[in-house]
Protein backbone atom coordinates (compact mmCIF):
# COMPACT_ATOMS: atom_id res chain seq x y z
CA UNK A 1 0.00 0.00 0.00
CA UNK A 2 1.16 3.49 -0.79
CA UNK A 3 2.12 5.63 2.18
CA UNK A 4 0.09 8.68 3.16
CA UNK A 5 1.59 12.10 2.57
CA UNK A 6 4.17 13.10 5.16
CA UNK A 7 7.43 15.05 5.52
CA UNK A 8 9.30 14.14 8.72
CA UNK A 9 10.57 17.25 10.54
CA UNK A 10 13.95 15.71 11.45
CA UNK A 11 15.03 15.35 7.81
CA UNK A 12 16.79 17.79 5.51
CA UNK A 13 15.35 18.30 2.03
CA UNK A 14 16.49 19.14 -1.47
CA UNK A 15 14.12 20.97 -3.78
CA UNK A 16 14.39 18.16 -6.34
CA UNK A 17 12.31 16.11 -3.87
CA UNK A 18 15.09 14.25 -2.11
CA UNK A 19 15.72 13.90 1.60
CA UNK A 20 18.79 13.31 3.78
CA UNK A 21 18.98 11.93 7.30
CA UNK A 22 22.29 13.14 8.70
CA UNK A 23 24.06 11.04 11.35
CA UNK A 24 27.61 12.21 12.21
CA UNK A 25 29.65 12.15 9.01
CA UNK A 26 27.20 9.85 7.28
CA UNK A 27 23.84 10.52 5.65
CA UNK A 28 21.03 8.31 4.41
CA UNK A 29 19.34 9.54 1.22
CA UNK A 30 15.99 8.90 -0.39
CA UNK A 31 13.13 10.46 -2.32
CA UNK A 32 10.22 12.24 -0.70
CA UNK A 33 6.59 11.21 -0.54
CA UNK A 34 5.86 13.83 -3.19
CA UNK A 35 8.41 12.32 -5.60
CA UNK A 36 7.18 8.75 -5.27
CA UNK A 37 3.56 9.86 -5.57
CA UNK A 38 4.27 11.82 -8.74
CA UNK A 39 5.99 8.81 -10.30
CA UNK A 40 3.50 6.17 -9.20
CA UNK A 41 4.37 2.60 -8.29
CA UNK A 42 8.10 2.11 -8.70
CA UNK A 43 9.23 -0.89 -10.71
CA UNK A 44 12.96 -0.23 -10.97
CA UNK A 45 15.71 1.44 -8.96
CA UNK A 46 18.96 1.86 -10.86
CA UNK A 47 21.35 2.21 -7.94
CA UNK A 48 24.90 3.57 -7.96
CA UNK A 49 27.82 1.26 -7.19
CA UNK A 50 28.98 1.07 -3.61
CA UNK A 51 32.24 2.98 -3.37
CA UNK A 52 31.25 5.44 -6.09
CA UNK A 53 31.01 9.13 -5.36
CA UNK A 54 27.91 11.25 -5.52
CA UNK A 55 27.91 15.00 -6.01
CA UNK A 56 25.42 17.43 -4.55
CA UNK A 57 22.79 18.52 -7.11
CA UNK A 58 23.88 15.80 -9.56
CA UNK A 59 21.98 12.58 -10.38
CA UNK A 60 23.29 9.45 -8.66
CA UNK A 61 20.63 6.94 -9.71
CA UNK A 62 17.28 6.51 -11.39
CA UNK A 63 13.88 5.50 -10.14
CA UNK A 64 11.34 4.26 -12.60
CA UNK A 65 7.62 3.62 -12.58
CA UNK A 66 5.56 1.87 -15.22
CA UNK A 67 5.09 5.18 -17.01
CA UNK A 68 8.19 7.26 -16.34
CA UNK A 69 11.82 7.40 -15.30
CA UNK A 70 13.35 10.05 -13.07
CA UNK A 71 16.87 10.90 -12.03
CA UNK A 72 17.54 10.87 -8.32
CA UNK A 73 19.44 13.99 -7.33
CA UNK A 74 22.01 13.87 -4.55
CA UNK A 75 21.24 16.40 -1.81
CA UNK A 76 24.80 16.00 -0.46
CA UNK A 77 28.23 14.96 -1.75
CA UNK A 78 30.12 11.89 -0.60
CA UNK A 79 31.00 8.24 -1.13
CA UNK A 80 28.33 5.56 -1.35
CA UNK A 81 28.93 3.17 1.53
CA UNK A 82 25.74 1.17 1.16
CA UNK A 83 22.96 0.67 -1.38
CA UNK A 84 19.57 -0.45 -0.09
CA UNK A 85 19.24 -3.88 -1.69
CA UNK A 86 15.60 -4.09 -0.62
CA UNK A 87 14.81 -1.01 -2.71
CA UNK A 88 16.62 -2.62 -5.66
CA UNK A 89 14.87 -5.96 -5.32
CA UNK A 90 11.45 -4.61 -4.30
CA UNK A 91 11.21 -1.04 -5.56
CA UNK A 92 7.62 -0.75 -4.32
CA UNK A 93 9.19 -0.48 -0.86
CA UNK A 94 9.98 3.14 -1.77
CA UNK A 95 6.26 3.82 -2.28
CA UNK A 96 5.28 2.02 0.88
CA UNK A 97 7.83 3.61 3.20
CA UNK A 98 9.78 6.42 1.47
CA UNK A 99 11.55 7.63 4.64
CA UNK A 100 12.15 4.24 6.27
CA UNK A 101 12.58 0.89 4.54
CA UNK A 102 12.56 2.68 1.18
CA UNK A 103 15.82 4.64 1.64
CA UNK A 104 18.12 4.53 -1.40
CA UNK A 105 21.77 4.96 -0.38
CA UNK A 106 23.94 5.69 2.65
CA UNK A 107 26.91 7.98 2.01
CA UNK A 108 29.97 9.17 3.89
CA UNK A 109 29.84 12.91 3.45
CA UNK A 110 32.83 14.63 1.86
CA UNK A 111 31.66 18.18 2.52
CA UNK A 112 29.58 18.32 5.73
CA UNK A 113 28.87 22.08 5.57
CA UNK A 114 26.69 21.33 2.54
CA UNK A 115 24.05 20.25 5.03
CA UNK A 116 23.43 23.90 5.89
CA UNK A 117 22.31 24.59 2.33
CA UNK A 118 19.48 22.06 2.48
CA UNK A 119 15.87 22.96 3.20
CA UNK A 120 14.16 22.34 6.49
CA UNK A 121 10.75 20.72 6.46
CA UNK A 122 8.78 23.97 6.35
CA UNK A 123 10.81 25.31 3.42
CA UNK A 124 10.40 22.03 1.56
CA UNK A 125 6.65 21.94 2.17
CA UNK A 126 6.58 25.37 0.58
CA UNK A 127 8.32 23.90 -2.50
CA UNK A 128 5.70 21.14 -2.64
CA UNK A 129 2.87 23.64 -2.28
CA UNK A 130 4.16 25.53 -5.31
CA UNK A 131 4.13 22.45 -7.59
CA UNK B 1 -3.64 27.82 -20.75
CA UNK B 2 -1.98 27.18 -24.10
CA UNK B 3 -4.41 24.56 -25.26
CA UNK B 4 -7.92 23.65 -24.21
CA UNK B 5 -8.19 19.94 -23.67
CA UNK B 6 -11.36 18.16 -24.62
CA UNK B 7 -13.24 16.22 -21.97
CA UNK B 8 -15.22 13.03 -22.38
CA UNK B 9 -18.73 12.76 -20.89
CA UNK B 10 -17.15 10.72 -18.07
CA UNK B 11 -14.66 13.40 -17.02
CA UNK B 12 -16.40 14.27 -13.76
CA UNK B 13 -16.90 10.59 -12.93
CA UNK B 14 -13.13 10.02 -13.27
CA UNK B 15 -12.31 12.97 -11.04
CA UNK B 16 -14.84 11.74 -8.45
CA UNK B 17 -13.10 8.34 -8.48
CA UNK B 18 -9.78 10.02 -7.70
CA UNK B 19 -8.25 9.50 -11.13
CA UNK B 20 -5.03 11.22 -12.08
CA UNK B 21 -5.91 13.13 -15.25
CA UNK B 22 -3.35 13.76 -17.98
CA UNK B 23 -3.35 15.29 -21.46
CA UNK B 24 -3.52 12.68 -24.21
CA UNK B 25 -4.04 13.37 -27.93
CA UNK B 26 -5.80 16.64 -27.11
CA UNK B 27 -7.98 15.10 -24.42
CA UNK B 28 -7.89 15.15 -20.66
CA UNK B 29 -7.92 11.46 -19.78
CA UNK B 30 -7.46 9.31 -16.67
CA UNK B 31 -4.01 7.72 -16.63
CA UNK B 32 -4.70 5.78 -13.43
CA UNK B 33 -7.05 5.49 -10.48
CA UNK B 34 -5.67 3.19 -7.76
CA UNK B 35 -2.53 2.30 -9.68
CA UNK B 36 -1.43 0.92 -13.03
CA UNK B 37 -0.31 -2.46 -11.72
CA UNK B 38 -3.52 -3.24 -9.80
CA UNK B 39 -5.65 -2.10 -12.73
CA UNK B 40 -3.60 -4.18 -15.17
CA UNK B 41 -3.97 -7.30 -13.00
CA UNK B 42 -7.71 -6.74 -12.66
CA UNK B 43 -8.05 -6.97 -16.44
CA UNK B 44 -5.87 -10.08 -16.68
CA UNK B 45 -7.71 -11.91 -13.89
CA UNK B 46 -11.23 -10.48 -13.75
CA UNK B 47 -12.62 -7.34 -15.35
CA UNK B 48 -11.63 -3.72 -15.93
CA UNK B 49 -13.42 -0.76 -17.52
CA UNK B 50 -11.79 1.95 -19.64
CA UNK B 51 -13.22 5.22 -20.89
CA UNK B 52 -12.11 5.34 -24.51
CA UNK B 53 -14.58 8.01 -25.57
CA UNK B 54 -11.70 10.06 -26.95
CA UNK B 55 -11.53 7.65 -29.89
CA UNK B 56 -13.12 8.81 -33.12
CA UNK B 57 -16.14 7.28 -34.83
CA UNK B 58 -17.00 7.74 -38.47
CA UNK B 59 -20.05 6.51 -40.33
CA UNK B 60 -19.50 5.67 -43.95
CA UNK B 61 -22.73 5.24 -45.79
CA UNK B 62 -24.11 4.85 -49.29
CA UNK B 63 -24.27 2.42 -52.20
CA UNK B 64 -20.55 3.01 -52.84
CA UNK B 65 -19.45 2.98 -49.18
CA UNK B 66 -17.87 -0.45 -49.59
CA UNK B 67 -16.05 0.67 -52.71
CA UNK B 68 -14.58 3.70 -50.91
CA UNK B 69 -13.41 1.63 -47.95
CA UNK B 70 -12.06 -1.19 -50.10
CA UNK B 71 -9.92 1.36 -51.96
CA UNK B 72 -8.55 2.95 -48.78
CA UNK B 73 -8.33 0.12 -46.23
CA UNK B 74 -5.87 -2.79 -46.31
CA UNK B 75 -8.15 -5.60 -45.20
CA UNK B 76 -10.96 -7.05 -47.29
CA UNK B 77 -14.43 -6.00 -46.15
CA UNK B 78 -15.99 -8.58 -48.46
CA UNK B 79 -14.75 -11.19 -46.00
CA UNK B 80 -17.11 -10.03 -43.25
CA UNK B 81 -20.88 -9.91 -43.07
CA UNK B 82 -23.32 -7.57 -41.33
CA UNK B 83 -22.75 -7.83 -37.58
CA UNK B 84 -19.03 -8.50 -37.97
CA UNK B 85 -16.01 -6.28 -37.42
CA UNK B 86 -12.53 -6.23 -38.88
CA UNK B 87 -9.14 -4.85 -37.83
CA UNK B 88 -7.71 -2.93 -40.76
CA UNK B 89 -5.24 -0.23 -41.78
CA UNK B 90 -5.71 3.10 -43.51
CA UNK B 91 -2.66 3.26 -45.78
CA UNK B 92 -1.02 6.03 -47.80
CA UNK B 93 0.37 5.70 -51.35
CA UNK B 94 3.74 4.58 -49.95
CA UNK B 95 2.11 1.78 -48.00
CA UNK B 96 2.67 3.70 -44.77
CA UNK B 97 0.09 3.43 -42.02
CA UNK B 98 -2.07 6.54 -41.59
CA UNK B 99 -4.01 4.77 -38.85
CA UNK B 100 -5.17 1.39 -37.63
CA UNK B 101 -8.85 1.02 -36.97
CA UNK B 102 -11.76 -1.34 -36.61
CA UNK B 103 -14.48 -1.32 -39.26
CA UNK B 104 -17.95 -2.55 -38.27
CA UNK B 105 -20.39 -3.60 -40.98
CA UNK B 106 -23.71 -2.12 -39.81
CA UNK B 107 -25.57 -3.10 -42.96
CA UNK B 108 -24.78 -3.62 -46.59
CA UNK B 109 -24.36 0.10 -47.26
CA UNK B 110 -23.27 1.41 -43.88
CA UNK B 111 -20.09 1.02 -41.82
CA UNK B 112 -18.80 2.37 -38.55
CA UNK B 113 -15.07 3.01 -38.25
CA UNK B 114 -13.48 3.47 -34.81
CA UNK B 115 -10.20 5.35 -35.16
CA UNK B 116 -7.44 6.65 -32.90
CA UNK B 117 -8.13 9.99 -31.22
CA UNK B 118 -4.85 11.50 -32.41
CA UNK B 119 -5.62 10.65 -36.05
CA UNK B 120 -9.29 11.58 -36.14
CA UNK B 121 -8.79 14.71 -38.20
CA UNK B 122 -6.18 13.23 -40.59
CA UNK B 123 -8.25 10.10 -41.20
CA UNK B 124 -11.38 12.10 -41.82
CA UNK B 125 -9.67 14.42 -44.29
CA UNK B 126 -8.06 11.48 -46.08
CA UNK B 127 -11.40 9.72 -46.51
CA UNK B 128 -13.31 12.90 -47.38
CA UNK B 129 -10.87 13.69 -50.19
CA UNK B 130 -11.51 10.25 -51.65
CA UNK B 131 -15.28 10.20 -51.29
CA UNK B 132 -17.15 8.89 -54.32
CA UNK B 133 -20.57 9.96 -55.53
CA UNK B 134 -22.67 7.55 -53.47
CA UNK B 135 -20.42 7.35 -50.42
CA UNK B 136 -20.77 9.72 -47.50
CA UNK B 137 -18.28 9.94 -44.63
CA UNK B 138 -19.50 11.59 -41.43
CA UNK B 139 -17.59 12.19 -38.20
CA UNK B 140 -20.07 11.14 -35.51
CA UNK B 141 -17.53 11.03 -32.67
CA UNK B 142 -19.30 13.65 -30.58
CA UNK B 143 -22.54 11.69 -30.57
CA UNK B 144 -21.04 8.68 -28.83
CA UNK B 145 -19.14 7.57 -25.78
CA UNK B 146 -17.13 4.35 -25.80
CA UNK B 147 -16.43 2.20 -22.76
CA UNK B 148 -14.18 -0.86 -23.03
CA UNK B 149 -14.93 -3.63 -20.54
CA UNK B 150 -12.17 -6.20 -20.68
CA UNK B 151 -11.08 -9.34 -18.87
CA UNK B 152 -11.89 -13.03 -18.52
CA UNK B 153 -15.02 -12.21 -16.46
CA UNK B 154 -16.10 -9.08 -18.36
CA UNK B 155 -18.92 -10.67 -20.38
CA UNK B 156 -20.23 -12.60 -17.38
CA UNK B 157 -20.18 -9.53 -15.13
CA UNK B 158 -22.11 -7.52 -17.70
CA UNK B 159 -24.72 -10.29 -17.99
CA UNK B 160 -24.11 -10.57 -21.71
CA UNK B 161 -24.35 -13.73 -23.79
CA UNK B 162 -21.15 -15.25 -25.14
CA UNK B 163 -20.35 -14.18 -28.67
CA UNK B 164 -17.38 -14.61 -30.99
CA UNK B 165 -14.65 -11.97 -31.07
CA UNK B 166 -15.04 -9.36 -33.81
CA UNK B 167 -18.81 -9.51 -33.83
CA UNK B 168 -21.24 -6.88 -32.54
CA UNK B 169 -24.92 -6.46 -31.80
CA UNK B 170 -27.42 -4.01 -30.43
CA UNK B 171 -27.71 -4.76 -26.74
CA UNK B 172 -28.77 -3.49 -23.39
CA UNK B 173 -26.95 -3.24 -20.10
CA UNK B 174 -29.29 -2.69 -17.15
CA UNK B 175 -31.81 -0.98 -19.39
CA UNK B 176 -29.30 1.20 -21.25
CA UNK B 177 -29.38 0.66 -24.99
CA UNK B 178 -25.98 0.28 -26.55
CA UNK B 179 -23.95 -1.36 -29.25
CA UNK B 180 -21.86 -4.19 -27.83
CA UNK B 181 -18.70 -4.83 -29.83
CA UNK B 182 -16.66 -7.92 -29.06
CA UNK B 183 -13.39 -6.13 -29.59
CA UNK B 184 -10.64 -4.68 -27.41
CA UNK B 185 -7.05 -3.67 -26.96
CA UNK B 186 -5.94 -5.76 -24.00
CA UNK B 187 -5.58 -9.30 -25.33
CA UNK B 188 -8.43 -10.41 -23.07
CA UNK B 189 -11.99 -11.28 -23.93
CA UNK B 190 -14.54 -8.58 -23.41
CA UNK B 191 -16.27 -5.84 -25.29
CA UNK B 192 -16.32 -2.21 -26.23
CA UNK B 193 -19.67 -0.58 -25.57
CA UNK B 194 -20.80 2.30 -27.72
CA UNK B 195 -23.54 4.48 -26.20
CA UNK B 196 -25.12 7.81 -26.90
CA UNK B 197 -23.21 10.54 -25.10
CA UNK B 198 -26.10 11.25 -22.70
CA UNK B 199 -26.10 7.61 -21.57
CA UNK B 200 -22.37 7.49 -20.85
CA UNK B 201 -22.53 8.25 -17.12
CA UNK B 202 -25.33 5.79 -16.27
CA UNK B 203 -23.60 3.09 -18.34
CA UNK B 204 -20.26 3.70 -16.60
CA UNK B 205 -21.95 3.56 -13.20
CA UNK B 206 -23.73 0.28 -14.03
CA UNK B 207 -20.51 -1.26 -15.34
CA UNK B 208 -18.64 -0.37 -12.13
CA UNK B 209 -21.56 -1.57 -9.99
CA UNK B 210 -21.22 -4.90 -11.74
CA UNK B 211 -17.68 -5.14 -10.46
CA UNK B 212 -15.48 -3.80 -13.24
CA UNK B 213 -12.38 -2.03 -11.90
CA UNK B 214 -11.90 1.45 -13.42
CA UNK B 215 -8.69 1.44 -15.45
CA UNK B 216 -6.70 4.30 -16.98
CA UNK B 217 -4.51 4.81 -19.99
CA UNK B 218 -1.50 3.55 -18.04
CA UNK B 219 -2.92 0.04 -17.77
CA UNK B 220 -4.27 0.26 -21.32
CA UNK B 221 -0.68 0.74 -22.52
CA UNK B 222 0.89 -2.04 -20.42
CA UNK B 223 -1.90 -4.45 -21.43
CA UNK B 224 -1.59 -3.76 -25.14
CA UNK B 225 2.20 -4.10 -25.01
CA UNK B 226 1.92 -7.49 -23.27
CA UNK B 227 -0.64 -8.48 -25.92
CA UNK B 228 1.73 -7.14 -28.66
CA UNK B 229 -0.84 -4.81 -30.18
CA UNK B 230 0.93 -1.94 -31.95
CA UNK B 231 0.20 1.66 -30.98
CA UNK B 232 -0.18 4.06 -33.86
CA UNK B 233 2.29 6.94 -33.58
CA UNK B 234 4.84 4.67 -31.90
CA UNK B 235 5.09 1.17 -33.36
CA UNK B 236 3.33 2.00 -36.61
CA UNK B 237 3.32 5.38 -38.36
CA UNK B 238 2.79 6.89 -41.82
CA UNK B 239 6.48 6.09 -42.39
CA UNK B 240 6.33 2.43 -41.41
CA UNK B 241 4.62 -0.31 -43.37
CA UNK B 242 2.43 -3.21 -42.43
CA UNK B 243 4.79 -5.92 -43.68
CA UNK B 244 7.64 -4.76 -41.42
CA UNK B 245 5.19 -4.37 -38.53
CA UNK B 246 4.00 -7.97 -38.84
CA UNK B 247 0.55 -6.83 -39.96
CA UNK B 248 0.50 -8.49 -43.38
CA UNK B 249 -2.31 -10.70 -42.04
CA UNK B 250 -4.64 -7.69 -42.29
CA UNK B 251 -3.41 -6.63 -45.75
CA UNK B 252 -5.18 -8.34 -48.63
CA UNK B 253 -2.57 -7.79 -51.28
CA UNK B 254 -4.66 -9.48 -53.96
CA UNK B 255 -7.02 -6.46 -53.91
CA UNK B 256 -6.25 -2.86 -54.85
CA UNK B 257 -5.94 -0.26 -52.11
CA UNK B 258 -3.75 2.75 -51.46
CA UNK B 259 -0.13 1.61 -51.31
CA UNK B 260 -0.91 -2.02 -52.17
CA UNK B 261 1.69 -2.19 -54.93
CA UNK B 262 4.46 -0.92 -52.62
CA UNK B 263 3.44 -3.48 -50.03
CA UNK B 264 3.48 -6.27 -52.61
CA UNK B 265 7.04 -5.32 -53.50
CA UNK B 266 8.06 -5.12 -49.86
CA UNK B 267 6.57 -8.53 -49.25
CA UNK B 268 8.27 -10.01 -52.33
CA UNK B 269 11.73 -8.67 -51.40
CA UNK B 270 11.21 -9.15 -47.70
CA UNK B 271 11.20 -6.16 -45.34
CA UNK B 272 14.50 -4.67 -44.20
CA UNK B 273 13.42 -4.76 -40.57
CA UNK B 274 10.74 -6.35 -38.48
CA UNK B 275 8.79 -5.35 -35.42
CA UNK B 276 9.43 -7.92 -32.70
CA UNK B 277 8.33 -8.38 -29.09
CA UNK B 278 11.07 -8.83 -26.52
CA UNK B 279 11.57 -9.49 -22.83
CA UNK B 280 14.47 -8.10 -20.79
CA UNK B 281 16.92 -10.58 -19.29
CA UNK B 282 18.39 -7.95 -16.96
CA UNK B 283 16.72 -5.45 -14.68
CA UNK B 284 15.79 -2.46 -16.80
CA UNK B 285 12.71 -0.86 -18.30
CA UNK B 286 13.00 -0.35 -22.05
CA UNK B 287 11.45 2.83 -23.44
CA UNK B 288 10.48 4.05 -26.90
CA UNK B 289 13.46 5.49 -28.77
CA UNK B 290 16.17 3.42 -27.10
CA UNK B 291 18.66 1.98 -29.62
CA UNK B 292 18.92 -1.78 -30.08
CA UNK B 293 22.48 -2.81 -30.91
CA UNK B 294 22.90 -3.76 -34.56
CA UNK B 295 20.62 -1.11 -36.01
CA UNK B 296 17.30 -1.49 -34.22
CA UNK B 297 15.12 0.69 -32.06
CA UNK B 298 12.61 0.21 -29.27
CA UNK B 299 9.21 1.64 -30.24
CA UNK B 300 7.26 0.66 -27.10
CA UNK B 301 8.58 -0.39 -23.75
CA UNK B 302 7.33 -0.80 -20.24
CA UNK B 303 7.46 -2.91 -17.13
CA UNK B 304 5.25 -5.98 -17.49
CA UNK B 305 3.11 -6.30 -14.35
CA UNK B 306 2.48 -9.99 -15.10
CA UNK B 307 6.10 -11.00 -15.82
CA UNK B 308 7.56 -8.43 -13.40
CA UNK B 309 10.23 -7.46 -15.92
CA UNK B 310 10.88 -5.06 -18.73
CA UNK B 311 9.17 -5.87 -22.02
CA UNK B 312 8.68 -4.08 -25.30
CA UNK B 313 8.31 -3.93 -29.02
CA UNK B 314 10.99 -2.76 -31.40
CA UNK B 315 12.29 -2.90 -34.93
CA UNK B 316 15.35 -5.04 -35.65
CA UNK B 317 17.04 -6.01 -38.92
CA UNK B 318 14.94 -8.71 -40.58
CA UNK B 319 17.84 -11.18 -40.44
CA UNK B 320 18.00 -10.89 -36.65
CA UNK B 321 14.28 -11.16 -35.94
CA UNK B 322 13.91 -14.84 -35.02
CA UNK B 323 12.39 -15.86 -31.69
CA UNK B 324 15.06 -16.33 -28.97
CA UNK B 325 17.51 -13.99 -30.70
CA UNK B 326 19.46 -12.06 -28.07
CA UNK B 327 19.25 -8.29 -28.17
CA UNK B 328 21.30 -5.62 -26.45
CA UNK B 329 19.38 -2.49 -25.62
CA UNK B 330 21.01 0.82 -24.80
CA UNK B 331 19.19 1.87 -21.63
CA UNK B 332 20.43 5.44 -21.13
CA UNK B 333 24.03 4.43 -21.78
CA UNK B 334 23.88 1.01 -20.12
CA UNK B 335 23.90 -2.12 -22.29
CA UNK B 336 21.09 -4.42 -21.12
CA UNK B 337 20.30 -7.88 -22.48
CA UNK B 338 16.92 -8.97 -23.81
CA UNK B 339 15.63 -11.66 -26.13
CA UNK B 340 12.95 -11.87 -28.79
CA UNK B 341 9.83 -13.80 -27.80
CA UNK B 342 6.73 -15.12 -29.54
CA UNK B 343 3.57 -13.01 -29.66
CA UNK B 344 1.89 -12.36 -27.33
CA UNK B 345 4.28 -11.49 -24.52
CA UNK B 346 1.46 -12.27 -22.11
CA UNK B 347 -2.29 -12.81 -22.03
CA UNK B 348 -4.37 -14.82 -19.58
CA UNK B 349 -5.03 -18.53 -20.22
CA UNK B 350 -8.69 -17.70 -20.84
CA UNK B 351 -7.70 -15.44 -23.71
CA UNK B 352 -5.36 -17.94 -25.34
Amino acid sequence: MAATESYPPELKYHREHDWARVDGDEATLGITWFAQDALGELVHYEAPDEGSTVTKDQPYGEVESVKAVSDVIAPLSGEVVEVNRKAVDEPETVNEDPYGEGWLVRIRMSDSPEVDSLLDVDAYKQVVAEQ
Amino acid sequence: MAQTLQRTPLHDAHVALGARMVPFAGWEMPVQYEGVIAEHKAVRTDCGAFDVSHMGEFEVEGPRATELLQATLSNDLDRIGVGQAQYTLLTNERGGIIDDLIAYKLDEFRYLAVVNAANRRADFEWLKERELPGSDVRDVSDEYALVAVQGPRAVERLGLPDAPQFTFAEGEIDGIECMVNRTGYTGEKGCEILVMTEDAVPLWDRVLERGAVPCGLGARDTLRIEACFPLHGQDITPDTDAISAGLSWCCRLEKEFSGAQVLRETKAHGPERKLVPFVMDEKAVPRAGMPIEGGGEVTSGTHSPMLDRGVGLGYVPAGDAAVDTELTIDVRGRARRAHIVKRPIYTSEEAA
